[in-house]
């Protein structure tokens, strides 16, 4: 197997250089399918026989949920890849994917708490769900936390990376959490394997937004990621170019 | 075809409207944060080392002229 792109990935001036390319496309794709989804969503799709229009905060609650759980796996295997082969750009990407992830998780509790109170009458319980996406948010917070607790940066990122991984431990407990405690949170409804339980007209609005919160998310990591590589090669040549310019 | 007879139904989503219309502001505003702290970051970087060049070439300059 050709192991070149791998290396080139760990190159931060290869790496800012193809991203300037990317972006803006990726931005264009993001932002149509984030528009069709919402319009979609808030205004076409039927509304739902026993929860009535506020389920319509579902096309920004699931997506971001789903964020927030695959960006904890972003940082944890970046934290790993850093840690095992002493990658600084992976360190970077770790960095990068912490108030991003903490971020979504905030924004799935907050929209969580908005559409619980007109369904289930209470803003707030604690069910298993929601407790530990709480938690996923404390460990997002942590990490930043660490991250900035040290004087030396690379005892921080290794510090990271080791409570990012032993963090792990919480993501399928998140996945399983809404069938081992059947409480209030209703469990999933767009499945991978089997029927789904939302209907078509509902669910391809929301496959539409989950696809726009991807683009979404991988815009925003080469950006933060971006902004960090700046600052961590201000010394070398390619950059004092590019702050002259 | 559009669920909503009005526009005034459409914001009120039959009482709903509050949530809904919250989740979404409070998406967009946190989204937008997200989007635009690095570009701050990286402005305040950019300028912070300009000036950083300057002095250096302030420097440079001295020692020749003495």
């Amino acid at each position: 197997m050709n192991w070149q792109w791998f290396h080139r990935l760990g190159s931060p001036r290869w790496f800012y250089e193809k991203t300037s390319r990317w972006m803006p496309w990726l931005l264009s794709v993001t932002l149509l399918l984030l528009a069709v989804g919402v319009v979609w969503g808030l205004g076409y799709a039927p509304m739902d026989s026993k929860q009535g229009n506020s389920y319509r905060i579902i096309y920004i609650h699931v997506p971001a949920a789903f964020l927030a759980l695959a960006g904890y796996y972003v940082m944890a295997i970046a934290g790993a890849v850093g840690i095992i082969w002493q990658m600084k750009m992976s360190y970077t990407v770790m960095r990068a994917a912490a108030p991003i992830g903490a971020v979504l998780t905030f924004l799935a509790l907050v929209t969580g708490a908005l559409w619980g109170k007109p369904t289930w009458g209470t803003w707030w319980v604690w069910d298993a769900r929601i407790t530990s996406m709480l938690i996923l948010l404390f460990l997002y917070l942590g990490i930043i936390a660490l991250q900035g607790a040290y004087q030396q940066q690379r005892t921080a990122n290794k510090a990271c990376a080791i409570l990012a991984l032993v963090g792990t431990v919480n993501i399928p407990i998140i996945y399983k959490s809404v069938d081992w405690w059947f409480t209030l949170h209703q469990p999933a409804t767009l499945k991978l394997v089997g029927e789904s339980s939302i209907d078509p007209s509902m669910a391809y609005p929301l496959l539409v937004m989950i696809a726009g919160f991807y683009g979404l998310y991988s815009w925003l990591l080469m950006h933060w990621v971006r902004a960090d590589i700046l600052q961590s090669e201000s010394k070398t040549q390619w950059v004092k170019e590019i702050v002259v310019k | 075809m559009f669920q909503f007879a009005s526009v005034s139904d459409f914001l009120l989503m039959d009482g709903h409207g509050l949530y809904v219309w919250a989740s979404y502001a409070i998406t967009l505003l946190a989204l937008v944060f997200l989007a635009i702290s690095p570009s701050i970051q990286q402005r305040a970087f950019i300028i912070q080392q300009k000036r950083q060049q300057r002095i250096e070439e302030g420097q440079n300059q001295q020692r020749v002229d003495s």
